[in-house]
């Protein structure tokens, strides 16, 4: 299956080792990403918290592009995703929205290009069963917090790929690679990556909270599918400790980092490298990625 | 308070609701929302409270209020509001309208953030984080906050030096421009 690639603003900079792994895990699961040329930002929170007409128009610029290349849109970003599927739903469902759209962009649009969360792909159209097949160094007891945070999940009329309250897909996906998914209960809790730049002691708070509950619950990491949720969690876990109180170093790695790992690929094709906490000692402990690839290789 | 239980366009809640398109007026106060706001703790209004001030005509508390920017867009209250309201959707129409109405702002970040964001975007068609960053930062002169950070994200490449425009950024400047016009017309 052939998808129009969305990386948004994140994955060429402050997650390019989300986009690393995202590419990487797809080429070996033959899902075809063509990025869609010339994308614009989403727009994200800001554009939704200042402008109603631009919070939807931005989306659709590059939704149309994605319309000319004929294949549905897939993104790994949940913030992009959340704007994009809130732009379709947007057009869908109001007239007015529609016709403002359609005068910004000069040209009708009518909200059915398809847009897909990488999580929704890699669980429903490829599946675990397709990853069992295909691990090459499974994830042995690695004790894994699955953390999907808001907007892969809310709100359901709008995203509804998995269970708002109680998700479940990213913890079935690195099961089938052989890692160990805790159970805990803040696995759609916010992180607060909203008001990271603007309130840093509510976003240390709220971090402190979710790395205290995941090791609590057993878990050495934390995996996640958002690149807010990753910057947020990992770089400020220092200030969250400094701030609230000790908790172990938890390494806050992308879902494909881990199942790259398992699929057989190398650490440095999946960017595992740029983690601020290092997932190198917990890695080398459990035998995965850069002892045994290199071993290997 | 004036304008208080008015059902009429002028009033407060009827221009809320128009803009958020959320039956604000169904709330009936179940506390549902504010149970589950993971950012309560730092509110000085939860969001059932800015439901019933709606209702109230309360446009100055409201406003005002260091919520409206709290707020994490989460969705939580809207994925669970029993009534349909979608509380997040609410909150970004108070933001609007406090900026229009030029409320002072008890807290000014959220605004300065997303102006600086927006202007990025405006010009490049992406967000540039170097520059948008360091806008923001003249801008709220929060200069020092999360400084710390630069030198590690820079070392890892998270942060790139040049921005890197989308072929596409003319064609946003004209959607940034129409997008202001139909808003003003709202």
């Amino acid at each position: 299956m052939k998808y129009a690639f969305f990386p948004g603003c994140s994955l060429e900079s402050t997650a390019w080792d989300f986009d690393k792994s995202v590419r990487a895990v797809c080429g070996a699961l033959d899902i075809e990403l063509e990025e869609i040329p010339a994308w614009v930002c989403c727009g994200s929170t800001p554009a939704h918290a200042s402008n109603a007409s631009l919070a939807v128009a931005l989306p659709v610029v590059s939704l149309l592009k994605a319309r000319a290349m004929g294949h549905p849109v897939l993104t790994a970003c949940a913030s992009c995703y959340a704007r994009l599927r809130t732009a379709n739903h947007k057009i869908l469902s109001d007239a007015d929205q529609r016709q403002r759209t359609e005068r910004i962009i000069g040209q009708p649009y009518d909200g059915r290009v398809e847009v897909l969360h990488l999580l929704d792909v890699l669980a429903n159209r490829a599946g675990p069963d397709v990853i069992r097949a295909k691990v090459r160094q499974p994830l042995e007891g690695l004790r894994v917090a699955c953390y999907y945070g808001c907007l892969l999940t809310r709100p359901p009329e709008i995203v509804a790929f998995d269970d708002p309250e109680h998700p479940s897909c990213m913890d079935d996906l690195l099961a089938a690679a052989g890692a160990d998914p805790v159970k805990w209960p803040f696995k759609t809790e916010c992180c607060g990556a909203g008001l990271a730049i603007t309130n840093c002691d509510v976003v240390n708070r709220l971090s402190h909270r979710l790395l205290s509950m995941a090791a609590r619950a057993g878990a050495e990491c934390l995996a996640v599918a958002c690149p807010l949720c990753q910057a947020n969690l990992d770089m400020r876990q220092a200030d969250a400790r400094k701030a609230h109180g000790d908790i172990p170093d938890i390494p806050i790695l992308y879902v494909t980092q881990l199942l790259g790992l398992a699929l057989g690929l190398a650490p440095e094709d999946l960017g595992i490298e740029a983690l601020m906490v290092s997932a190198g000692s917990l890695l080398a402990r459990a035998g995965i990625g850069a002892g045994g690839a290199t071993e290997g290789s | 308070m004036p304008g208080a239980l008015e059902w009429n366009d002028s009033t407060f809640l009827r221009e809320v609701e128009r803009l958020s398109s959320a039956p604000v007026s169904a709330c009936f106060q179940c506390h549902k929302c504010s149970t589950g706001c993971p950012i309560g703790a730092e509110m000085d209004l939860l969001p059932s409270q800015v439901m019933r001030l709606i209702h109230l005509g309360a446009d100055r508390e409201v406003l005002e209020s260091q919520a409206i920017w709290l707020c994490a867009s989460c969705e939580a209250c809207t994925t669970r509001c029993p009534m349909g309201i979608d509380v997040a959707g609410v909150m970004d129409a108070l933001r609007m309208m406090a900026v229009q109405r030029k409320v002072a702002l008890p807290d000014a970040r959220g605004e300065q953030f997303n102006r600086s964001f927006l202007r990025s975007v405006r010009r490049h068609g992406r967000v540039y984080e170097l520059g948008m960053l360091t806008a923001y930062k003249l801008r709220s002169r929060h200069l020092f906050a999360d400084v710390d950070k630069a030198p590690k994200m820079l070392a890892r490449g998270k942060l790139s030096l040049l921005p890197r425009p989308s072929g596409s950024a003319g064609e946003v400047k004209e959607v940034f421009k129409r997008a202001g016009e139909q808003e003003d017309k709202r």
